[in-house]
């Protein structure tokens, strides 16, 4: 199946819940370049054929080509460049499955599925000031939201080492915090965002499950929207195997409780109708 | 040579080809169908349905282990309501069988869903699922004993109006004795086998790795296992067995063939692959051309 051609559009749900219509593409992508940005984190850019299909916050599952792992790694999707047919995925070694890819070179070839997901709202805030947020691993999809925003904002957390900082801040305003103060801001995103007095329209959220309840919290007091990007443990990727739910305000559409499915019905969710 | 005959016979229901999804690895076939045609299916086996909605267990849910998988999804569905009204008529627009896997906590529960589609069009057999290790009451507690077993499956059997087939757990001492005892009830046909019972640890954050503490099994890990009980079992009994358990190509699916499965379910195997049930398909086929071998029925328990 081909990516060529295939329109897509984004359908409110009745809850808000926006599913994105998009034909996934399963195949090899080329690996262009690999490089370790930081301590664990690797920076991947692979060629594929929808790269000008994936929009941000959208994720891509990659494949081992050791068939004794036989689950897809779900990596968010951190630029794409539709004049080379690139995508670009910032991620950390996390196990044996990130560890193999990030002995992948210029040249190796990887199996692929995306785009995934349905991603951010971008195209409703495209002209208000938006405050990405990211912790840790969750800041590499902020680059590509931003890149689709007049406005972009930054706070961003880290440990202590850093990384695309450079990245972001060719994009817009970045207030930085570290766990260790090394830079920025001593202690959370939160704190940082605080401590700056940093004002926005809406947030736009992806990291660990703590800042994500935080941030929450802090937009319902604000009176803002807040959009989280959310993480679970998958299987198939697509919606079928059920594993990756996360609890909901309303009943989901798909089996009629109150679980979404990260990977199909996210994972970006208005923070409102998540319980974190 | 001609055409090899792929098809095959379970209940009086013709397959087109002896494959087949292994239920809840598959949905209702909403999410495959946009990666190939589900009429070059023998059948779809959808997720297990119960007679109201289901919410599952908490996350984690599902992780990786060496050639496999575990899962405490908890048989999260929408009801059989909802599957009526929804995932029927999509399944219907395909030329392939509809086999709907039935779950319950209790004989009256499995006998609600069983009663609703009495009158579905175009289901052509039930799966009944007294073997998910994932839910608290009903599915295995009903599947480990013999005697369960054939009640279970003689309730059922008074009130379907479809053949069924009686899905079976490897979490026994003999699986020829379960066998034996859905035969009795009056099983049409069984299909083995559902996952094993296993666990693991996340060794750095010292807790189990799924909420649930314990999961099935699923994936080539489990497949010598399930051979070996689909050899057992279609030796101890004369109705069709469906095998399954760790297929992930056809020489796979094909091994269980010979083992003595009439036809084959492919399950976790669709998560890394979302083609993998047609290309399967097609090399059972090769196959059978490579082998001179005019019929795919022949090789059905061929070795003894």
């Amino acid at each position: 199946m081909t990516a060529e051609g295939v329109m897509q559009e984004d359908m409110a749900g009745e809850w808000g819940l926006r599913i994105r219509s998009v034909f996934m593409v399963k195949e090899i992508a080329e690996v262009v370049y690999q490089s370790e940005i930081a301590t664990d984190i690797y920076s991947l850019l692979l060629r594929v054929t929808f790269a000008r299909d994936a929009a941000p916050g959208q994720f891509v599952s990659l494949y081992s080509a050791d068939g004794s792992r036989l689950l897809p790694r779900p990596i968010s999707i951190c630029e794409t460049d539709t004049g080379s047919g690139t995508i670009r995925l910032v991620y950390r070694i996390a196990g044996k499955g990130t560890k193999e890819f990030s002995g992948l070179k210029g040249g190796d070839r990887i199996e692929i599925l995306g785009p995934l997901g349905n991603g951010f709202p971008i195209d409703e805030y495209k002209d208000k000031r938006v405050l990405l947020v990211g912790g840790g691993i969750g800041i590499p999809p902020l680059l590509y939201c931003a890149d689709n925003l007049e406005e972009p904002v930054f706070a961003v957390g880290y440990r202590s080492e850093t990384y695309l900082l450079e990245d972001l801040k060719r994009r817009g305003e970045v207030h930085v915090a570290t766990e260790d103060g090394s830079l920025g801001t001593a202690g959370n995103v939160l704190d940082a965002i605080k401590a700056d007095h940093v004002k926005a329209d809406v947030i736009m959220s992806c990291g660990p499950m703590p800042m994500l309840r935080a941030l929450k919290a802090y937009a319902a007091e604000a009176g803002i929207p807040c959009y989280v990007s959310m993480e679970e443990r998958m299987a198939c990727g697509i919606g079928v195997c059920l594993g990756c739910v996360c609890g909901t305000e309303h009943v989901d559409e798909h089996s009629h409780v109150n679980n979404a499915r990260i990977c199909k019905d996210g994972p970006v969710f208005d923070a409102k109708e998540v319980t974190l | 040579m001609t055409e090899p005959n792929m098809a095959v016979s379970i209940a009086g229901v013709t397959l087109k080809n002896p494959v087949m999804t292994a239920s809840g690895t598959f949905g209702s076939g909403m999410e495959y169908s946009e990666f190939f045609d589900l009429s070059k299916l023998g059948a779809v086996v959808t997720k297990g349905v119960a007679d109201v909605p289901w919410a599952g267990n908490p996350t984690p849910r599902v992780c990786e282990t060496a050639s496999g998988m575990l899962n405490a999804i908890g048989l999260q569905n929408p009801g059989i309501e909802v599957f009526c009204e929804r995932d029927l008529p999509f399944l219907r627009k395909y030329d392939t069988n509809i086999i709907v896997n039935v779950c319950g906590h209790s004989e009256e529960e499995y006998l609600r869903v069983v009663d609703r589609l009495a009158d579905e069009e175009g289901v052509a057999l039930l799966e009944i699922n007294i073997s998910c290790p994932n839910v608290k009451q009903g599915g295995i507690a009903f599947g480990t004993d013999p005697r369960a077993v054939e009640e279970i499956t003689r309730a059922v059997k008074a009130r379907a109006k479809q053949p069924i087939i009686m899905k079976l757990s490897p979490n026994v001492t003999d699986i020829k004795v379960m066998a034996r005892a859905a035969e009795a009830g009056g099983a049409d046909a069984i299909s083995l086998i559902n996952t094993l019972t296993g666990m693991k640890i996340d060794i750095e954050r010292g807790r189990f790795a799924l909420a649930n503490r314990t999961g099935g099994l699923s994936g080539p890990a489990i497949r010598p296992v399930a051979i070996r009980m689909v050899y057992e079992a279609s030796g101890a009994v004369s109705i069709p067995v469906i095998g399954m358990g760790g297929i992930t190509c056809a020489e796979d699916a094909i091994e269980f063939m010979m083992a003595g499965a009439r036809a084959v379910s492919v399950g976790t195997a669709n998560f890394r692959n979302p083609t993998v049930t047609v290309e399967i398909a097609e090399g059972i086929r090769d196959f059978l051309v490579r082998k001179n071998i005019a019929d795919v029925n022949e090789i059905v328990g061929c070795v003894r």
